[in-house]
Parts: structure tokens; sequence; C-alpha cells
């Protein structure tokens, strides 16, 4: 289980995150939405050890890992396929998938999840020659999400993995995030598209300007009036 | 009219002080490469590597060999600490406040080693036995030093490409310069990695310090000034942050010196050297290898 209590996130004189608390149960796919600036991304870059809080706790099952480093926090299980992809562009497919298990050691491990994560996307396996750069977004995206299972997680931060894809491929990702999840990983999900969000989330949070204003399971937030107005277009 | 066999000796001498540069390129485009930083101290480090050789061969009398990786260890040394102390805690600055930093490195290096061993040029040890031998091969002359410079350089050079293709470190240097925060992702030190480069690049400057010794024969506190730049404008010539392109660039400058300084006057060796700067800058800023993109944000 991961915690999140009482975090605040300071860029200088910006308060990106005004003392958010949030938890994500073992197994669940939980989602963090808002608009635009809300401090989502801050959350997770937070939880992922590469922004430093100015106070509060993040816990690991019940470990404290508020001032671990971003490697060791990988160790630990956490995978974070970032906001905009970020995947290596002069590196290869297969390469990019390699640095994901960086820290690794178990060789038939490392290769029975490469072919796990080329059964998930085809598209990989069939470029794994060609260098990132120059995948469509779409393909970036997989890239992103299949690199970040090369750690083998416990939990899985997504930021944002529909963003600028086509409907089509927006439905494909989310149903392999579900996949993702049916084999046992755990999903922080952050997504612009809220009412897909809520769909497939066990659990929600909405964030407003730093702060988490409302939440609730998937459903009880798609019936919400104040969502529906606000982040579902009506 | 040209002569052939002069035109190949002087080829010969361009590949050998191409070698030199090649070697101190690198270590610029490798730093620059991963924190964006135009090191100014590389050419200090070279130096100091200079007079390692020196003081070994010359005191110690451990012959060559054992000269030169002295050299390249305490370069290596030298270029962490440096590293640690003076660019670390500006990881986070802008980037004018590493470069002026930089710049303060390379002079404190420079007088602070004229302190301890004045301004004096020192004559390097000659090289004795087979390293000394020359030979013509053709209508031209071959001295072992020359062929020495290369072979070490070229194993260099090789060694370089193997770590950073085949290695995990390597991997992880490849991974930093492009993205430091997604290295991060994947478990990957950012800062012993930097670490790393650093000893890299610094311990090849360290071999060019003691070639350049054994091959121009003398040495001085601020003999790595003129030298350091030459290899920064390969650097920039061949792509700065590509490791190809400090090879191309550095035996490109190399030769381009030796032709001018042959063929037309020694005078203008260094102004058409900065004029090709110049020139990259305004045709092709990226460098020869390098992509024209705009720097993202
Ligand atoms: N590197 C940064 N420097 C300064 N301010 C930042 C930085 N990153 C984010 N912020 C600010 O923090 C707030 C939250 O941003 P972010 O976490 O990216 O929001 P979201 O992901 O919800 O769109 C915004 O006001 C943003 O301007
Ligand atoms: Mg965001």
């Amino acid at each position: 289980m991961l915690e999140i209590k009482d975090l605040y996130v300071h860029f200088g004189v910006i308060n990106a995150i005004k003392g958010i608390s949030l938890k994500v149960n073992d197994g669940n796919i939980v989602t963090l939405i808002g608009a635009n600036g809300a401090g989502k991304t801050t959350t997770l870059r937070t939880a992922s050890g590469l922004k430093k809080p100015a106070s509060g706790q993040i816990l690991l099952d019940d470990e404290d890992i508020t001032h671990t480093s971003a490697q060791y926090r990988v160790q630990r299980g956490i995978s974070h396929a970032p906001e905009g992809r970020r995947v290596f562009p002069t590196m290869t497919v297969l390469e990019n998938l390699e640095l994901g298990a960086f820290l690794r050691k178990d060789k038939q491990g490392i290769k029975a999840d490469l072919k796990r994560v080329y059964e998930l996307f085809p598209r990989l396996h069939e470029r794994r020659r060609q260098s990132a750069g120059t995948l469509s977004g779409g393909e970036q995206q997989m890239l992103a999400i299949g690199r970040a299972l090369m750690s083998r997680p416990r939990i899985l931060f997504l930021d944002e993995p529909s963003m600028g894809l086509a409907p089509l491929l927006v439905q494909e990702i989310f149903r392999i995030i579900r996949d993702i999840n049916s084999t046992g990983t755990t999903i922080l999900l952050i997504e612009q598209n809220a009412s897909m969000a809520l769909q497939i989330a066990d659990y929600a949070y909405v964030m407003e300007t730093g702060s988490i204003v409302i939440s609730g399971s998937g459903a009880e937030l798609m019936q919400s009036e104040d969502i529906k107005k606000a982040y579902l277009g009506g | 009219m040209i002569k052939i066999e002069q035109f190949l000796q002087q080829v010969f001498n361009g590949i050998t002080l191409g070698s030199i540069y090649a070697l101190v390129a690198l270590g610029y485009t490798m730093v620059y490469g991963i924190i964006k930083l135009i090191n100014f101290a590389h050419g200090g480090i070279y130096m100091i590597g200079a007079y390692v050789g020196y003081f070994c061969m010359t005191f110690l009398k451990i012959g060559f060999f054992p000269s030169l990786l002295s050299a390249m260890t305490i370069c290596t040394l030298l270029g962490v600490t440096i590293e640690k102390i003076a660019y670390k805690p500006l990881r986070n600055a802008t980037r004018i406040a590493a470069l002026i930093t930089a710049i303060g490195v390379s002079l404190f290096i420079e007088y602070g080693t004229m302190f301890f061993v004045k301004a004096d040029v020192r004559s390097y040890p000659a090289l004795t036995g087979l390293l000394a031998q020359k030979f013509a091969v053709g209508g031209f002359n071959v001295s072992m030093l020359q062929v020495l410079i290369l072979v070490i350089t070229v194993a260099l050079m090789f060694l370089l490409q193997i770590t950073v293709k085949k290695t995990r470190i390597g991997k992880a240097m490849r991974a930093v310069s492009l993205d430091k925060d997604a290295a991060e992702l994947m478990g990957i030190n950012v800062n012993s990695t930097i670490t790393f480069t650093f000893a890299i690049g610094s311990a090849l400057a360290g071999a060019a310090g003691v070639l350049v010794g054994i091959y121009y024969t003398s040495i001085n506190p601020l003999m790595g000034t003129m030298p350091g730049l030459k290899a920064f404008i390969a650097a920039v010539f061949g792509g700065i942050g590509l490791i190809p392109g400090a090879m191309i660039g550095g035996y490109f400058i190399g030769m381009v010196e030796v032709m001018v300084s042959g063929y037309g006057n020694s005078m203008y060796r260094d102004a058409v050297v900065f004029g090709i700067l110049i020139l990259v800058l305004i045709v092709k800023p990226a460098g020869l290898l390098g992509k024209n993109t705009r720097e993202k944000v």
C-alpha cells in the first residue's frame, strides 16, 4: 500500500501541493484527476523521488520512503511512466526496455518480462530495433508503459497515458491498463480523460490547485453532480 | 610542386596532433553531453597529466607506460574532485554560473600549478630504446613515437566505445545524457553516473597530456589553454555531446593545423582554427554529426 500523508511541495515561492493525503491499496486502480496545473504530476514526481517535498510523508507498506532516492524506490517496487512519455529517443526500443530493468540481475526474469511486454504491445516487438524517437506518439506511450513494467513493479504510476492519442488508441491503452492491473500490479493513474479514468478506477481523488477536494469510488464520483459539471462535460 | 612524400609526412603529423586533440575533445564532449557544461578546466587537467608524466619519468623513473597510467589515475581523481567541489553544488544553477565557475577552476589549476612548479618550461625526458626509433617508409619518416601515440589513442577510443555501448555504466551514461529524470526513474544513480563521466574524460585528457609531452618534449603550466580551446573547437566541429563527433573533429582540426603550418604560414594556424569555429557556429551550429534541432525547454 502506498500512502501519502499531509504532503506539501513548493517550487520556490509557488506552493504546488498544499497538504494532500491519499491512499493506494494493493491491487487497486486509483486515479487522480483534475484540471491542468492542479498538481497531479508534481504529486507523482514527489512520490517517485524526483522532487523533494517541503513536508509530509510518503509511506510504502508502512515504510517511510519520504527521504529515499528514486533509485531506492524503484528497488522497492515503484515504477513511473512519466508525463510526456520521456522515452530515450536515440536508443532503440529494445534498449529502452532494457533500461527499464536497469536494477535487476535476474536474467531469466528480465527475459520473461520482455516477452510479456511484447505480448502486451506487439508493435514494440515489430519495432524493437528502431530508435524510440521515430515511433508515433501512441507507440512511444506503449514504450513508456512497457519500460516502466520492465522493473516488475508492485505499483505503477501512469501520468496521462492517453494524452494526445486518437480515440481508438485511448481505448486500447485503457484496456491494457486494466490488463496490467489484473495480473496484480497496483496502479496510480493520472488522467485528463476523467470519464474513462473513473470507469476503470476502484477509487478516485480530485485535485484542484494543490489540494484534494473530493474523493470516492469511481462509480460514486461518476454520479456526483459537481464532477459531472466540472470534469465530465455536463 | 607539392611532393607526395612531403604531403604524406604532413598527413602523418596531422594524425598525430589530431590524436591528441581527439583525446581532449572527448572529455569536453562527454561532459557537455551529460551536464551541458563546457568544462573549461579540462585543458588544465590535460596539463596536469603532462606534469604527472614528467615527474614520474624524470624523478621516479618508472618508465613510459607506468607514467602514462599514473597520469591517467591522478587526472581521474582530479576531475572527480573538481566535479564534486565546483560543479555538483551548481547542478541546479544557471548554465552561465557553472560556465564561469569552470573558467575560475581552469585559472585556479593553471596558476596553482605555476605556484608549485614555477612558470619555467620543462623538457620532457626522451624515450629510449625501441620507442625512440625512427624509420623511413617510402620517402617519409615515421617515428615510433608517432606510431605509439596513434596506437594508444586508438586503443583508448576503442575502450571508450566498448564502455559506452556495451557496459551497464555506459548505458547509464547515455540515458543520463538524454534525459536525467527518465534515467532516475529507471533506477540509475544520476550523480555517480556524472562523476564517472568526469572520471573517464579526465583520464583521457591525462593520457593526452603525457603524449603531447613526449611528442613536443616541452611543457609549461599554461600549455593546456590553447590545446584546450582547440579541442573544444574540435568537439563543436564534430557536434558537441557526440563521441564520434569529437574523434572526427579532433583529427580534422589536427590535420588543418598541420597543413596550414606546412603549406601556408604557421602564423595563421590558430586564426584558421578559430575561423573554423566561427564558420561552424554560423553554418551548422549542431556540428558535423549533430542534428539541427532547437533546444528543448
Ligand atoms: N518545475 C516547475 N517549476 C515551477 N513551477 C512548477 C514546476 N512544475 C510544476 N509547477 C507548478 O506547479 C503546479 C502544479 O503543476 P503540475 O503538477 O504539473 O500540475 P498537473 O500535472 O496537475 O497539470 C502548477 O502551478 C505549475 O505551474
Ligand atoms: Mg501533469
